[in-house]
């Protein structure tokens, strides 16, 4: 297997416009030509075919080490058990028409349909979200020119972590760091596998790290009643501490260990359902530590104003750096959450829950809201993007709507226009951003379909607005 | 089709023309040499009275990369005065400290210049950095990836692995990560914080590895000289705003041992610790030392007053910093075994004592180098100020009169420890023109830019000239890229995309295998992944790649 070429191979490879079935695609990237076996180059459909080193876009850690295996276009995942990943990267294709009205037409005229429907809007919301970097780019300039509103799917989580964030800043890490060199790992409010299975096993268990450290050495500590601590369990066997508070009111347990850690120990036997005597052997396990990282996830802070619990945590972190080095680790971010977010901010200058109605972006993560604008009646059409898991539908409401998923099972309504489109990393190449804000990947395209891109349906509009 | 700009007052340094009347011509973007019949030309922009000058180029301005989104996210309270509404040809965003990337572009290209380099830019954060720049319209852009903290690095030092080998990986990573240029930031400082050390001197060991500063300063200038990067180490020195810190960079000067280096916002690295206050200018010494080193280039960082914020791979320095955090909220982030991030707001203030003798040292640098071709004009966006406030700095380079003005408003002790009142030096066009084009492209080795020779691309600024300089350099009647008119009266008339310059220095392939292995054993991606492909950057046509061979080693 050629695993890396000299550069000046790379020559022959540039950008073009491969066109297969009247569709035009992704150009290969470097990557792909250079890790795929030589088994068989012609095409992604070929009988049989492996990828290395493939990004699974499935959740926000974006691993880049699956190998991939296709068979008639039908895709395997070997090597690694992540139930996200086999799901998402086995789910077929089945044959997809477009429709307008629950009606199958072709793709012309179900863009055609759907621009109208924005042309007529006074104020669209782009909804979901859940497309790689391009597609996020489409969706923006679309909502720019259509002065609509701009909220993901998990909004909800993204909000907290945002308002936390810009209210005093914070001190964070990322995977690598996490994985060579956290030697205490404070779970709060989450138990991470449901949302990021392999989390484990790629940055809390690894085998090796850069500076020696005992992995299996590592201290695990859980904040909060009901989560499942079964992954911190080492795989030498010992047991991860676990502090079973009130979930709800993991905030009141951060009050006590910053008030322990300011030599103000409270006068309190109990907090939030723990003896307040754990929380302050907390704080000094923290302490001792030499690089603690405190992980927490957005989505699963869900009670009211827990971004002010995230503060707190983030202040937490930054007055423990008097005594060590400690930082914060923000999970969530799946449905590509992390790269929405992203180029939100870098296009618009604002995280999400942007409204580009005034002809500039105006940010107000309350009133820019999914939930709340349906509810209220504030936009009157929704264009929804799911473009990882085509199951997951826009909050019910009477507006027009467009649906831009990859061909689900059934539908769950009749929407104003359905266009299918690929899964990003699967039918078409492209990029994402890692949960951790600094990383991105490529995502490779592993197999062939006549689905275009969500990027490109909505360039498509944007050319008829 | 041929375009003739006639009649224009040129400056144009790198080909020696001061101020002459000259014709200039456009064909295919490019500068085309005079034809035997000037009337052959299918466009004549009559520019009599008017100044002309290529675009200009910033060597130094955080465009792009994680810290930068950081601090867009960080600061909506700062963008909200600022609205860049939306027109029927230009894409709506916000503006002030840390723009959107469309109005980066836009503003950039509505003040005359042409090209931006980002010279922070992680190995780990490469693509997203490209991802941002490619959102930067206009404008051409490259990036400088920054080594110095990065585990890989370190940890060859420690082995003792020969400079061949590193200047290998220094290869690899400026060709993985599509860079221009090599940047260390706090050499070594950034991975010592996360082993807790809270400084690093230039001659002190890093707790783990057992390397100094200085160690690998010398090591990574020896490797861009070698590999034949065009541009110097690009050096973001130890103890950045530490006073005292003139010291250290004057030893930095010293010891590099003839190696070209290029000190970057030397303004934050100028100070010493004379007066009551225990604060005072360097910037005599520094200014010195830079005339008298000739393999030393700077660029200055001035500060000007009001709000900005600090984006910073100086972890180790921000965290020191954060205490003048203004509003109160700071960001500190480490980052994949490879670097680190800091972005604190802070508010320079005319009144108080630090930040009036931080402007004033600023300038004072500016006037005590000699060689215009050695000092660039930054404000280390958006650091110092935003760039936006370059007309401004400008205007205070170019009159004596108006800069005295300025400096007698400032807080009273600081002009007691200034030489400033007393420089009587007035910036020429011609100087001006150097420092903003001829000097940058030179050191970025970008030859067809920075001038308007023919076989230049036509990236060119007409400037109404005006005794008020800073009017007569924030609004240019014209701005062409590659031959196209992009701005008319400082407004965008058309946008086009600009390319990315990069750079690929030959090395050894060898270096990979362990790195591949390094990867597979450390990391969280894989080599194959970390590198960025030039389909990634090109993008389907949406972007451009201009790529540099180097100078000969």
């Amino acid at each position: 297997m050629l695993i890396f070429a000299p550069q000046d191979k790379c020559a022959g490879l540039k950008p073009s416009h491969t066109v297969v079935r009247g569709q035009p695609f992704y150009p290969f990237t470097f990557t792909q030509m250079m890790t795929e076996t030589v088994q068989d180059s012609r095409s992604p459909s070929a009988a049989r075919r492996s990828f290395k080193s493939v990004t699974c876009p499935f959740c926000s850690l974006l691993c880049d080490d699956m190998n991939i295996e296709s068979r008639h276009g039908r895709l395997r995942v070997e090597s690694v058990r992540c139930p996200r990943a086999v799901t998402g990267f086995e789910r077929p294709s089945p044959p997809a028409s477009a429709r307008v009205d629950g009606v199958e037409v072709d793709l012309h005229e179900a863009i055609t349909t759907a621009a109208k429907l924005l042309k007529s809007s006074r104020q669209p919301l782009f909804g979901g979200l859940a497309t790689d970097v391009d597609g996020m780019r489409a969706a923006l300039a679309l909502a720019d020119r259509t002065g609509g509103i701009v909220d993901h799917m998990l909004g909800d989580g993204i909000y907290r972590n945002v308002l936390a964030m810009q209210d005093r800043g914070w001190m964070m890490t990322t995977l690598s760091e996490l994985r060579n060199r956290a030697d205490l790992i404070v779970f709060a409010g989450t138990d991470v596998i449901s949302d990021h299975p392999r989390f484990f096993e790629r940055f809390v268990w690894n085998k090796e790290s850069m500076f020696d450290l005992d992995t299996g050495g590592r201290e695990i500590i859980y904040l909060g009643r009901g989560l499942d601590a079964g992954a911190g369990v080492s795989p030498q066997g010992r047991q991860p501490w676990h502090l079973k508070n009130d979930p709800q009111r993991l905030g009141e347990i951060i009050s006590a260990a910053r008030a322990a850690l300011a030599g103000n120990p409270l006068q309190a036997k109990t907090v939030a359902g723990v003896r307040t005597r754990e929380v302050n052997r907390l704080v000094s396990r923290l302490k001792a530590a030499k690089y603690p990282v405190i992980v927490w996830s957005p989505p699963r802070l869900d009670f009211p104003a827990a971004d002010i619990t995230i503060a707190g945590l983030c202040e937490f972190i930054k007055e423990l750096n008097q005594f060590t080095r400690c930082s914060g680790l923000a999970l969530g971010g799946n449905e590509a959450a992390a790269t929405a977010g992203a180029v939100c901010t870098w296009q618009s200058g604002y995280q999400l829950r942007v409204n580009f109605g005034p002809g500039h972006p105006e940010f107000d993560p309350v009133r820019n809201a999914t939930g709340r604008l349906l509810a209220n009646g504030e936009v009157d059409a929704l264009l929804w993007i799911s473009s990882f898991d085509p199951a997951i539908r826009p909050p019910q409401s009477a507006i027009p709507t467009i649906l831009l998923t990859p061909p689900p099972e059934e539908f769950d309504r009749v929407y104003s226009v359905y266009i299918p489109v690929g899964v990003p990393g699967v039918d078409h190449a492209g990029q994402m951003c890692r949960v951790d804000t600094v990383v991105s990947l490529p995502l490779r395209k592993l197999r062939d379909t006549t689905l275009p891109s969500a990027a490109m349906v909505m360039q498509m509009l944007l050319k008829l607005l | 089709m041929l375009t003739r700009l006639s009649g224009g007052t040129v400056y144009d340094p790198m080909n020696g023309v001061n101020g002459e009347q000259r014709d200039i011509y456009i064909r295919d973007g490019r500068i085309a040499p005079p034809p035997a019949d000037p009337e052959t030309a299918a466009v004549n922009l009559d520019l009599r009275g008017k100044v002309v000058m290529a675009g200009a180029i910033d060597p130094h301005t955080h465009i792009g990369g994680g810290k930068v989104n950081i601090a867009r996210a960080l600061l909506p309270e700062d963008h909200r005065p600022d609205p860049v509404p939306r027109t029927t040809i230009t894409r709506s965003g916000v503006g002030h400290a840390a723009p959107s990337t469309q109005a980066t572009g836009y503003r950039y290209a509505e003040m005359g210049y042409t090209a931006c380099f980002e010279p922070a830019m992680l190995p780990a954060n490469a693509r997203q950095a490209h991802m941002e720049m490619a959102d930067i319209p206009i404008i051409d852009k490259g990036a400088y990836v920054m080594l110095g903290s990065d585990d890989f690095l370190l940890r060859m030092l420690a082995a003792g692995k020969s400079q061949r080998e590193i200047n290998d990986y220094v290869a690899f990573t400026i060709t993985a990560a599509q860079a221009l240029a090599v940047k260390v930031v706090n050499p070594g400082g950034i991975s010592a914080f996360k082993f807790n050390q809270r400084s690093l001197d230039l001659d002190e060991k890093h707790a783990h590895y057992g390397v100094t500063p200085r160690q690998i300063l010398h090591t990574l200038a020896r490797a861009v000289h070698e590999l034949g990067v065009p541009h110097p180490l690009h050096v973001h020195g130890c103890n950045l705003g530490v006073p005292g810190n003139v010291e250290t960079t004057l030893k930095t000067i010293a010891g590099v041992e003839g190696l070209p280096l290029h000190l970057t916002h030397i303004q934050f690295h100028s100070y010493g610790t004379e007066g009551d206050r225990k604060f005072s200018s360097g910037a005599a010494r520094i200014a010195g030392a830079v005339n008298r080193n000739p393999n030393i280039s700077v660029d200055v960082g001035q500060i000007m007053f009001g709000q900005t914020v600090t984006a910073s791979g100086d972890s180790m320095a921000q965290y020191r910093n954060h205490a003048h955090a203004h509003p109160k909220k700071w960001v500190c982030m480490d980052i994949e075994c490879d670097a680190g991030c800091g972005v604190v707001p802070f508010r320079y203030r005319h009144q108080k004592f630090v930040n009036a003798l931080q402007w004033a040292i600023g300038l004072e640098i500016f006037l005590l180098v000699d060689d215009p071709w050695r000092v660039f004009l930054t404000t280390d966006h958006p650091n110092g100020a935003p760039f936006t406030s370059y007309p401004h700095l400008i205007r205070l380079l170019m009159d004596r009169s108006f800069r005295n003005e300025c400096f007698a408003t400032l807080h009273p002790d600081a002009q007691k420890m200034s030489t400033l009142g007393s420089l009587t030096r007035e910036y020429s066009l011609y100087e001006i023109a150097i420092m903003t084009r001829a000097a940058p492209a030179k050191s970025l080795g970008l030859t067809d830019r920075g001038h308007l020779g023919a076989g230049a691309a036509a990236d060119i600024t007409v400037y109404t000239p005006h005794a008020d300089r800073q009017r007569m350099f924030e609004k240019p009647d014209y701005v062409f890229k590659d031959g196209e008119l992009v701005v008319k009266n400082g407004r965008i008339t058309r946008v086009v995309d600009g390319a990315t310059h990069t750079l690929r220095p030959a090395y050894d392939r060898g270096i990979e295998k362990s790195l591949r292995e390094y990867f597979d054993r450390y990391m969280t991606m894989r080599l194959d992944n970390f590198r960025l492909s030039d389909a990634e950057i090109e993008n389907d046509g949406r972007g451009r790649l201009i790529v540099h061979r180097g100078r000969a080693a």
